[in-house]
């Protein structure tokens, strides 16, 4: 503790050492004086000193729960305690239902369509969650995958007069064939390579769809994309934002659904196993291409649906909607949540999403706030906000174990 | 009288080179049905490279390695994947162990079921009941074999958490999930105690008698190895230098050469 303060002691006196020139002496040229802002060297002093001693404290504290977990000590904290019990955590699904069900009613359309964004952000980051966080696989170009699912809906709406619910499963089905066809160069790859050739692949869809007019119309995009129909019902925008914000609740409860299933699955456990070691993993007669190739295309499969909501919300689409940037986010929203857990993955996405929404009065920082917020996650929470529960499981014999261990 | 048991694994005239390194140079040798049989050499022999090989993690440079497994027909096992070897009933356990760290220690065996069961992605989602049934049998299952090597306690740690010993025993239980007929284990010993140690040669001895399952070990530890397994080759610089029974290994001069050869090395 003395030790610490000492430390920070020394660092905000290193700090005044180092900014002293710039920040407390200015040659005022036009006068011939030198004016002494001592001022400023206050702030620094105080603002080194408060950030240093935090950083330590941190730090520290990360070391003493790792140590704790090494001696097999329960380190969960209170919100990682109360998602382990079940009847909790039923309840806790129950009111975000019904949250989620009167929430357009409550809130105007303006919000409606910023959560439907979020929404869709979260099957986005579910979807990426099967390859990067269970599989291990490193995908930077995934939103290709969205962009394919959009494309579908926009061009098959366009030139056939496809409506949205003929498009949605055909949107998913392209997504996973274009998820099988990366995955199949990739297989043999690993790490740094993998990322290169996704994040080729994200740039090469992004090309494409600049350059091949005739199909996509170009960087300007295709415009005038039929909203969601419902029996052929005439519809305002706010009914038909309305009528979209279901589509997306629906569509969040089913990859919750088959992404969990999956997650305690026999497929599942094998993605989880390659994640952890390939080698072993396939000397346990696990296929690695049937599995990897599986991982690809059912997390494509989910961003190619999501791609043609995606289409039908905007209406308008064009090529500069799809770009790494986007990648990026999805990826940090998988990272940010905690790797492999459902949960973890929805909060990182309401967190990048909404956030940048509501916080538009800063948003010339805004990417310097998101830099330096997955910096210190990285550094202090590596494992993401919420870090995956482990699997317990009932055999023969178990009740009376567990009753003694609760 | 080994001449009267089924052979199981016959490999002929193996090759394996490493750019210029000849790591395995012909190396012939045969493990029957109920052997256990041992590996040895001194380090740097080509030992884990001859595994590798077997278990189609390398593609070998020349040579044969068959696999007969009763009842069934004749399989060349020579650049079939590992998991493909796997299936056909030859399981493993590394020397440099490699568990799931991330999984429990219950997960870690299910994996090994993976190969025998078959629901695939539509049936996961759908869970229906046989499914179901499919799932809760790999937890039993692999919970007996937990019992068999002595993990029960740990079901539900994280692999990463075991000991060090435990970690060896999870590997060999891991093996024994995959149904094998044969079962190939890389140092099962090492970094073990003498406690742990004389455990685990109950524990071979005992999987070999009642789960039916042919073993053949690499093992430094030559008390453990000259105690229970039964034909012994031995390697040095890739080629097989000695094979027979543990009085012969004993007294044969090549092989006391080769170990002398090594302390005075080391
Ligand atoms: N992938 C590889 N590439 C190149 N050389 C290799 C490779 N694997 C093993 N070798 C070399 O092959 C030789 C045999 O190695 P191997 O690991 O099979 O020995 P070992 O008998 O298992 O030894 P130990 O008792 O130390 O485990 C060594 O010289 C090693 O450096
Ligand atoms: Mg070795």
């Amino acid at each position: 503790m003395v030790r610490e303060l000492k430390q920070s002691l020394l660092i905000s006196l290193w700090f005044v050492f180092l900014t002293f020139p710039l920040l407390v002496v200015r040659v005022n040229t036009i006068e011939n004086v030198v004016v002494w802002r001592w001022g400023n060297i206050l702030w620094v002093a105080i603002g080194a000193f408060v950030l240093s001693y935090c950083w330590r404290y941190m730090l520290a504290r990360r070391k003493r729960q790792t140590r704790k977990a090494e001696e097999g000590v329960d380190t969960r904290g209170p919100l990682q305690a109360a998602l382990d019990n079940v009847q909790l955590r039923n309840r806790a699904m129950a009111v975000l239902l019904v949250l989620a069900a009167i929430f357009p009613l409550v809130f105007d359309t303006y919000q409606t369509s910023i959560m439907v964004t979020a929404l869709i952000f979260v099957v986005l980051g579910l979807g990426l969650n099967i390859g990067v966080g269970l599989a291990g696989l490193l995908d930077l170009g995934y939103v290709a995958f969205f962009g394919v699912g959009a494309y579908t809906y926009a061009i098959l709406n366009a030139n056939f007069d496809l409506g949205f619910w003929m498009v949605l499963p055909i949107g998913g089905v392209l997504g996973c064939l274009f998820g099988v066809l990366l995955g199949f160069p990739i297989l043999r790859l690993r790490g740094d390579y993998l990322a290169i050739v996704t994040l080729g692949f994200g740039m090469i869809f992004k090309v494409v769809m600049e350059n091949w007019k005739t199909l996509s119309k170009g960087p300007s995009g295709i415009a005038n994309i039929d909203r969601p129909g419902l029996f052929g019902l005439e519809m305002t925008l706010e009914q038909s934002t309305v009528f979209i914000y279901y589509i997306i609740v629906a569509l969040v409860i089913l990859t919750i659904i088959v992404t969990n299933r999956l997650k305690n699955s026999r497929v599942g456990r094998a993605w989880i196993a390659l994640r952890e070691d390939e080698v072993a993993c396939v000397a346990m007669g696990i296929d690695m291409a049937r599995t990897k190739l599986s991982a690809y295309a059912l997390g494509a499969f989910w961003a190619g649906m999501v791609g043609v909501v995606f289409a039908a919300k905007t209406t308008f689409i064009n090529p500069a909607g799809f770009t790494f940037m986007q990648s990026a986010i999805i990826l940090s929203i998988v990272v940010l949540g905690g790797m492999g857990s459902i949960l973890g993955v929805i909060l990182g996405a309401f967190i990048l999403v909404l956030l940048p929404e509501y916080l538009r009065a800063f948003s010339e920082y805004r990417m310097l706030v998101f830099g330096a917020a997955m910096t210190l996650m990285m550094i202090f929470r590596p494992q993401g906000l919420i870090s995956n529960l482990r699997q317990i499981y009932q055999y023969k014999g178990s009740k009376d174990k567990t009753a003694h261990d609760g | 009288m080994t001449d009267k048991k089924h052979k199981l694994l016959e490999v002929k005239g193996l090759t394996m080179d490493f750019g210029g390194l000849r790591a395995v140079d012909s190396v012939s040798l045969a493990v029957h049905e109920g052997e256990i049989a041992a590996l040895i050499g001194p380090n740097g022999a080509g030992k884990t490279t001859f595994f590798n090989c077997v278990t189609g993690i390398y593609t070998p440079t020349s040579g044969d390695i068959l696999l007969h497994p009763k009842g069934l027909e004749t399989r060349r096992l020579n650049g079939l994947k590992p998991n493909r070897v796997t299936e056909m009933g030859l399981a493993r356990t590394f020397q440099n162990i490699r568990l799931f760290p991330g999984m429990t220690v219950l997960e870690n065996v299910m994996i090994g079921r993976h190969c025998r069961t078959e629901a695939g992605i539509f049936r996961s989602i759908i869970r229906n009941r046989s499914v179901r049934e499919e799932e809760q049998a790999i937890v039993e299952s692999s919970y007996q074999l937990l019992e068999t090597v002595g993990l029960d306690k740990f079901v539900n740690e994280f692999a990463r958490n075991l000991p060090y010993g435990a970690q060896r025993r999870l590997e060999i239980a891991r093996a024994l999930a995959t149904d094998p007929f044969l079962l190939l284990l890389d140092e099962p010993a090492a970094g073990m105690n003498p406690y742990e140690t004389a455990e685990l040669d109950q524990l071979i001895c005992r999987i070999s008698e009642e789960k039916q399952v042919a073993i053949l070990l690499i093992e430094h530890d030559m008390k453990l190895v000259m105690k229970i397994s039964n034909p012994i080759y031995v390697m040095e610089y890739g080629k097989k230098i000695a094979q027979g029974s543990p009085l012969e290994i004993r007294d044969n001069p090549k092989v006391i050469e080769a170990y002398l050869g090594e302390e005075a090395d080391a």
